[in-house]
This record gives structure tokens, C-alpha cells and sequence, in this order.
């Protein structure tokens, strides 16, 4: 079979095609692991006013699920109105500039719906939806709106968003485990969020410094 | 306190009930999975004991000798009552954590006038401390169904006082890490008028001995580390003010040796045993709300 000659300006397209796909996937990547991480750190932020009962963790499980859903419903409408991968970088940013008052605000929100509420299953289930529904819908805008990025034709749609599932579940697992097996050992619980806003926020400026990948697109 | 335990017996004899076997002559009285715990009642061949998940072998919450209902089985509870040497007449108590309710009810027994609120994070342990370990709520023992550091919390906000807090929550297996903290510890001590003491139950051998220990000291200051050769526990007793001088542990000593007695709690020997030396490692950190991997830090890296 004879070999098609390439130019030196096909494979540079090539190159940055898959440049290209593997950021965004890398993107997704950490948008998983942040998910997962935020969500065990949200039960150990909870813990000294709720208790770490079954019913704190049913809380937070709930409000990320709820979270989650919303932002996949935001990313899906937001992929609509003119795509780039500047503007994924900035759901980055977004979601980095969000996470970062969790910190501040965690001991007064809690404080409060500790003095509203009785029931620590009510307050556990309050306190998580004022701190964490914020970041979460962010961090879930980013699956929906990455599948738009990557797919071309509708015949490669369910691959490009198999993959996609898979990388960021993927980094999901990693969240869970990294988080809970060494990050609470290594480090104290604000540092691990700002870890993550940081991570978050360079993310963010990598997508956007990279935009002009999306020529090749 | 016989009567359950014989009728424990003869349930098992006329229905030949085909309970889990420990030991020789160890019967399964009751087992139930409760929300926290397998919780298991086993009558041995002289007493009664509450387990919690017995998987790796026995972890005996609480025991009761049956013919002597009073006597305290183990080492860590009689320790625990030295707390009545620095505090001697309490008239408002916390117990975190009940087991089969052995503390609160000799307590309660002991001092006439007192009132003790339990807080107990399972409903299971409460009823069977009720049917197997002659465990009474009265008006003057109230069992809350709460976490303690949510109880703690509420506490503090109702503005309410203990002049004497027992701990005795960590069941061995998990360890509740947010009641290890500094922050918790010093909710227990904004609990307490001045002079007011808390008696902690622990562990003497377990890697987390010196962050347990950095943790009171960072809170409490100085406090008794109390130790017994013949006991695994350790327990750690301090005060919201200074310590008592062994001068007045010891007239607490006196004044409480007979009516101890019966519970087998030789106190005129713990005053002795009390230390205030600083025997853990030094360079540990107190354990905090921040950083507080207390089951990562227990079971080594």
C-alpha cells in the first residue's frame, strides 16, 4: 500500500489535534479529582458541628449529586453558544475563584446553621448545600462542555464521550483515594482546598493560554 | 442484675439456641448490627460482656460480674474513677460514650444528689446496657442519642456546665477523629466551671499516644497521666484551672476509700500513681480540626 506524503504543515495540524485532545482530557482529569477530593474533605469539614455520622455523608453525597446534575444541565446549555477552549479554561478559573471561600466560609456557615438548626441531619444537609453547591455545579459544567470540544462528527459522539467518562471517573478514584489515604495525612484540610483552587486556577490559564490550539479543532 | 442473665441462660438451654461459640462455656446472649457497630452480648462462665465487632478476636466494651454486680471487671474502669480524686463531689456529670453504663451507674449509685446526662451515638447500646447491664435512665440520668461533639456544641450554646466530663467514646476499632481534637478537647473544657475536671480514657500502647498527649497539653496545660502495670488503658485526668497538690488527692483518697471499696476500686493507691511527667514524644503535634488522621496516624504510614 503506497503511503500518503505529508507535508510538514499536516503533521504540525496533526501534532496540536492531538495536543489538543490530550488537554482537554487532562482537564477533565482534574475536574474528576477535584470533585471527589472536595466531596471527602466536605465530610471532615462538616464533622465538628454534625458529627460523622451516616446520615453527614448521606448529606453531602446528596447536595454533590444535586450539584452535579445542575452543572452537567449548564455545561450541556453552555457548549451551545460558540465553544472554545478559552472558554473552558475560564470554567477553571470560575470553579478555582469559588473554591477558595470554602475555606473562610466554612466556620461561619456552619456556626450559623448550627445555631438555626437542630437536627444535625437538617444542619449537615444546610451547611453543605451554602458551601458546597457553588464549586460543584462549576466542577460539573466541565464533562458536558469537554465532550463538545472533542467531538467532530455525531458517528465518533458516544467514543469521544466514552472516553471522556472514563478520564474523568478515572480521576475521580484518584481523588478519593489520594485524598483520603494521604493528603489528610500529609496536610492540613485549608491546604489541601487551596491545593486544589491552585491546581484549579492553573488549569485554567494553561486552557486559555492555549486557545489558539482550536484552529486545528 | 441476675435475672436477665439467668433468663439469658435458660433461653439457651430450652431452645438450644445455636449461638456463636467463643470459648468454653461462652454463650451469645444477643448479637445485632447496629448503624455503628456489631454489637454483641456474650455471658461467659462469671460474667456478662458487651463486645463490639469481634472479628480480630474479643474487644470487650463492658463486663458484668452477675453474683456481684458492682464490682468493676476491668483495669480502665476502676481507673476511671480516679477521677472522684480530683473531683469528689461532683453534682453535674457527662459521660461520653456508654458501653454497658458500668461509670454512670456506679456514679450514680455513689453520689445521691448527681445529675449525669450520657451522650451515646447508638440507640443499640442503650437498650442492650438496659436489658443486660441493669442500666436505668431516671430523671437524674438522662442518655442523649447524639454525636458528643454535636452534643458538646449544643451544650455550649445552652450555656450549660459539667463539673465533671468522662470520656469514654473511642471503642478501639475506629477511632471518632473529631473527637480527638484540640478544638473538641477545648469545647470540653469551656464546658467545665474552673476546677472543673475531665477524666479521658485512652490507650497507653497505641502509636497515637504522644499526639493524644500534646493535644490535652496544648489545652488542659498540665495534666495526671495515670498508668497501671496491669492495664493496657491509660487515663488522662485534668482540670480547667491548676492541678490538685497530692496532699488533697490524697484526703480525696481517704474520704472515698470505703465507699469504693465494694465497686473493687482501690483508690487509696492511685494518688501515687498519678504523673505529671511529660512521657510521649515530644516533637508530636497536637491534633487539630486541620489534621486530625487519627486511624491513618494509629495504624502506621
Amino acid at each position: 500500500m503506497k503511503q500518503t506524503p505529508r507535508s510538514p504543515g499536516s503533521l504540525r495540524r496533526l501534532f496540536h489535534e492531538r495536543l489538543r485532545f490530550l488537554l482537554i482530557n487532562a482537564l477533565a482529569f482534574c475536574g474528576g479529582f477535584s470533585i471527589m477530593s472536595l466531596e471527602l474533605l466536605g465530610g471532615r469539614i462538616l464533622a465538628p458541628w454534625f458529627g460523622s455520622s451516616i446520615y453527614v455523608w448521606g448529606s453531602i453525597i446528596t447536595v454533590f449529586m444535586l450539584s452535579l446534575s445542575v452543572g452537567y444541565l449548564l455545561g450541556g446549555w453552555l457548549s451551545l453558544h460558540s465553544p472554545s477552549l478559552a472558554k473552558f479554561g475560564c470554567i477553571f478559573l470560575i470553579a478555582a475563584a469559588i473554591l477558595v471561600p470554602v475555606v473562610y466560609l466554612a466556620e461561619p456557615v456552619m456556626t450559623w446553621v448550627f445555631g438555626k438548626v437542630e437536627d444535625p441531619r437538617y444542619g449537615s444537609l444546610a451547611a453543605s448545600l451554602v458551601l458546597f453547591v457553588a464549586p460543584t455545579v462549576v466542577l460539573g459544567v466541565i464533562s458536558p462542555y469537554s465532550v463538545r470540544l472533542l467531538v467532530r462528527h455525531k458517528e465518533e459522539s458516544g467514543k469521544v464521550a466514552g472516553t471522556l467518562y472514563f478520564v474523568s471517573t478515572l480521576g475521580s478514584a484518584l481523588g478519593t483515594l489520594a485524598t483520603s489515604f494521604y493528603f489528610v495525612l500529609w496536610f492540613e484540610m485549608d491546604t489541601i482546598v487551596g491545593a486544589l483552587a491552585g491546581t484549579l486556577l492553573a488549569l485554567g490559564v494553561l486552557g486559555v493560554a492555549c486557545r489558539r490550539l482550536d484552529r486545528h479543532a | 442484675m441476675r435475672e436477665p442473665f439467668t433468663a439469658g441462660l435458660i433461653a439457651i438451654l430450652l431452645c438450644g439456641w445455636p449461638g456463636t461459640v467463643l470459648a468454653a462455656g461462652s454463650e451469645v446472649l444477643h448479637e445485632e448490627q447496629s448503624l455503628y457497630h456489631t454489637i454483641m452480648i456474650v455471658a461467659e462462665p462469671s460474667r456478662v460482656c458487651m463486645k463490639f465487632s469481634v472479628r480480630d478476636g474479643s474487644r470487650n466494651q463492658s463486663c458484668i460480674n452477675p453474683r456481684h454486680p458492682k464490682r468493676m471487671v476491668f483495669g480502665y474502669t476502676r481507673m476511671m474513677m480516679a477521677a472522684l480524686l480530683l473531683a469528689p463531689e461532683p453534682r453535674a456529670v457527662l459521660v461520653a460514650g456508654l458501653g454497658g453504663g458500668t461509670l454512670p451507674t456506679a456514679l450514680a449509685e455513689l453520689v445521691p444528689d448527681i445529675r449525669i446526662d450520657v451522650v451515646e451515638i447508638d440507640q443499640a447500646v442503650v437498650d442492650a446496657a438496659r436489658e443486660y447491664f441493669d442500666f436505668q435512665e431516671t430523671e437524674r440520668m438522662r442518655v442523649h442519642i447524639r454525636d458528643a461533639r454535636v452534643f458538646a456544641k449544643r451544650a455550649l450554646q445552652q450555656g450549660r456546665q459539667y463539673d465533671l466530663i468522662l470520656l469514654d467514646a473511642y471503642s478501639g476499632d475506629y477511632i471518632p477523629e473529631h473527637l480527638m481534637t484540640a478544638e473538641f478537647l477545648d469545647e470540653v473544657r469551656r464546658l467545665l466551671p474552673p476546677g472543673g475536671v475531665v477524666a479521658a480514657n485512652t490507650f497507653a500502647t497505641s502509636r497515637l499516644y504522644g499526639y493524644e498527649s500534646a493535644t490535652y497539653r496544648s489545652v488542659f496545660g498540665e495534666f495526671f497521666n495515670f498508668k497501671l502495670r496491669s492495664s493496657n488503658n491509660r487515663v488522662i485526668l485534668a482540670t480547667n484551672g491548676p492541678l490538685p497538690t497530692e496532699a488533697e488527692l490524697r484526703t480525696n483518697a481517704r474520704a472515698w476509700r470505703k465507699a469504693l471499696a465494694p465497686y473493687d476500686v482501690p483508690i487509696a493507691s492511685y494518688p501515687g500513681r498519678l504523673s505529671t511527667k511529660l512521657d510521649w514524644d515530644l516533637s508530636k503535634r497536637p491534633l487539630t480540626d486541620q489534621y486530625s488522621p487519627a486511624n491513618l496516624l494509629q495504624t502506621g504510614r
